[in-house]
């Protein structure tokens, strides 16, 4: 267990200067997640082009691996199909949660959340915005938990 | 607060340590510095000895069957039952109830003491430093009795004001329901006047003794409430046991909570007598080891003395309070000024999560969270803390050893 795996340098820039953090006003949808075991809460906003996410923001506080697994995920998916996305978080999740699996090379910068992986009570801070992203997308207006 | 405390004269907390199996063990290739006594307190050798000669040698089951294995046991059952008596100086042992733990017994005394009684407008009175197992269980009561829950609130230093508490008291207050320690702050509340005030409204008063009773002498027969709980694990004896210690007058008016085996006297299809108390409220075969750990667990704190790890672990709250405030951007939360030993912060720029995951990595063990006390959480603005608590084996190294690790999440987050 390597603390520099898990704060690697992507993260804590991330965290301290977050991408496309704020709230989109007006838009096309949005989500609230919550992490109740470490009270971390999302604002996720986005604006629709037919298939794609044209753009979106986040808002919220959480800790470090929260924080900037959102921020890379903006960053990530600004622009990109549904499909895209939903692939694009079929790859983080299982690099989050299995211990073996080989970091897929298209991942690019969400690759630094690879780390996590190795400390298990935390992959929860890393995958809530991908879980509130994902109810924004399916217009589910209720706050997602992660527990 | 003392700026040069000096150690209990005859307080070795080095031997203290070595009855402490667990503690001589590394995490991360670090010593173990364990600060989350307050979760859960660690055990000493002398009570895995005791559940382990019991499940050796004495395993049957209780106040059943002739034979010598059922007597030994149900002996060091109620033996046990016996030293929870003294230890908080109950009335009989007819008060003293087994239950899991502390969240068990608050939801028997919601269910079988409140909730025949409320009417729709009564008042539950708690305050807002209540751990959620204080919370709650009188939450559901209300729901199903049309009773309110009310809190008093505390002050910026998470004091409780007895003022406070006299105005929230009404003439629909049924049920004053306090915490005798935070978990959250480490404030310590005054009971027996909040006791004494409530009865003067003719209110009933139960206290949440969780995190009183591993760190200083409680006299029931001084605090004369009507409810008093607590848990083992936190005073160094197994989980899965606790304590409920009723009036026993308040106690043989109730019914019985849960219903099976042990609490009844006899069973037939038309009726059912129910069995005198204490038993009358322990259906179904208790955790006799756990009531023996529990034992186990009061005679090694007497052994200690109560009175000396008070005294101790009171001078570690106040060294360990001056050196983490030297500590750059550190904010403690919960500043009363009778306080038990437990330090809840924050550090600017670095979220709770963060810091826990960084000192486990140091072998420095805190809780962070809401630590079950999200309402207290809310009052200070803070979505979580990190919480450093003591107990009888901790030791001024381990708070030097917390404030290097917090240098070193500094380092990772500069």
């Amino acid at each position: 267990m390597d603390l520099k795996d898990l704060y690697r340098e992507v993260i804590l820039d991330h965290n301290k200067s977050p991408r496309l953090f704020g709230r989109l006003d007006p838009a096309d949808s949005a989500a609230d997640g919550h992490n109740p075991l470490c009270g971390d809460r999302l604002h996720v906003s986005v604006r629709l082009d037919g298939d794609r996410v044209s753009d979106l923001r986040f808002e919220g506080k959480g800790c470090a691996i929260s924080v900037a697994s959102a921020s890379l995920m903006c960053e990530a998916v600004k622009g990109k199909s549904r499909a895209d996305i939903a692939h694009l978080f079929d790859e983080i999740h299982t690099v989050l949660t299995h211990h073996d699996a080989p970091v897929p090379e298209d991942l690019g910068k969400l690759a630094a959340l690879s780390g996590v992986r190795e400390f298990p009570v935390r992959v929860k801070c890393a995958s809530l915005c991908w879980h509130t992203l994902n109810a924004a997308l399916d217009h589910s207006a209720s706050t997602v938990k992660t527990e | 607060m003392n700026a040069n405390p000096k150690p209990v004269s005859g307080y070795d907390v080095e031997r203290v340590r070595r009855d402490f199996p667990i503690l001589a063990r590394e995490v991360h290739g670090k010593p173990l510095v364990f600060l989350d006594s307050a979760a859960s307190a660690q055990r000493p050798a002398a009570v895995i000895a005791a559940v382990d000669a019991y499940e050796r040698l004495h395993h049957a089951n209780v106040h059943r069957g002739v034979h010598q294995l059922s007597q030994e046991a149900t002996a060091m059952f109620e033996q046990a039952r016996e030293r929870v008596r003294r230890f908080v100086n109950a009335a009989s042992t007819r008060e003293v109830i087994f239950t899991r733990g502390t969240t068990e017994s608050i939801n028997l005394v919601a269910q079988s003491y409140a909730r025949p009684r409320l009417q729709p407008g009564d008042e539950i009175l708690l305050t807002t430093l209540e751990h959620h197992a204080n919370i709650v269980p009188w939450q559901l009561v209300a729901g199903q009795t049309g009773a309110k829950v009310r809190a008093v609130p505390m002050d910026r230093r998470g004091v409780v004001s007895l003022e406070d508490l006299a105005a929230h008291l009404t003439d629909r207050t049924r049920i004053v329901a306090v915490a005798h320690v935070s978990n959250a702050l480490g404030t310590v509340l005054p009971v027996r006047e909040i006791t004494r005030l409530a009865h003067a409204r003719g209110a009933v008063v139960l206290i949440d003794g969780a995190q009183a009773v591993p760190h200083q002498a409680v006299d029931l027969a001084q605090l004369d409430c009507d409810f008093y709980a607590f848990s083992a694990h936190k005073m160094y004896g197994p989980t899965g046991i606790g304590v409920l210690v009723g009036r026993e007058r308040l106690l043989e008016a109730m019914p019985p909570w849960q219903g099976g085996g042990d609490m009844i006297l006899t069973v037939s299809f038309e009726k059912t007598t129910f069995n005198e108390l204490p038993f009358k409220f322990e259906a179904g075969t208790p955790n006799i080891s756990g009531a023996i750990g529990l034992g186990a667990a009061i005679d090694y704190i007497d052994s200690l003395g109560l009175d000396n790890i008070h005294t101790h672990e009171q001078r570690l709250l106040d060294v360990a309070t001056e050196k983490l405030l030297r500590v750059p951007g550190l904010t403690i939360v919960g500043t009363a000024p009778d306080k038990a030993a437990v330090i809840s912060f924050t550090l600017d720029g670095i979220h709770p999560h963060d810091l826990g995951t960084i000192l486990d990595s140091e072998g420095v063990a805190v809780r962070t969270g809401h630590h079950c006390a999200m309402p207290v959480m809310e009052f200070f603005g803070v979505p979580a803390t990190a919480r450093a608590s003591f107990a009888c084996y901790s030791r001024e190294s381990d708070v030097d050893a917390l404030v290097r690790a917090l240098g070193k999440a500094r380092e990772v987050f500069s």
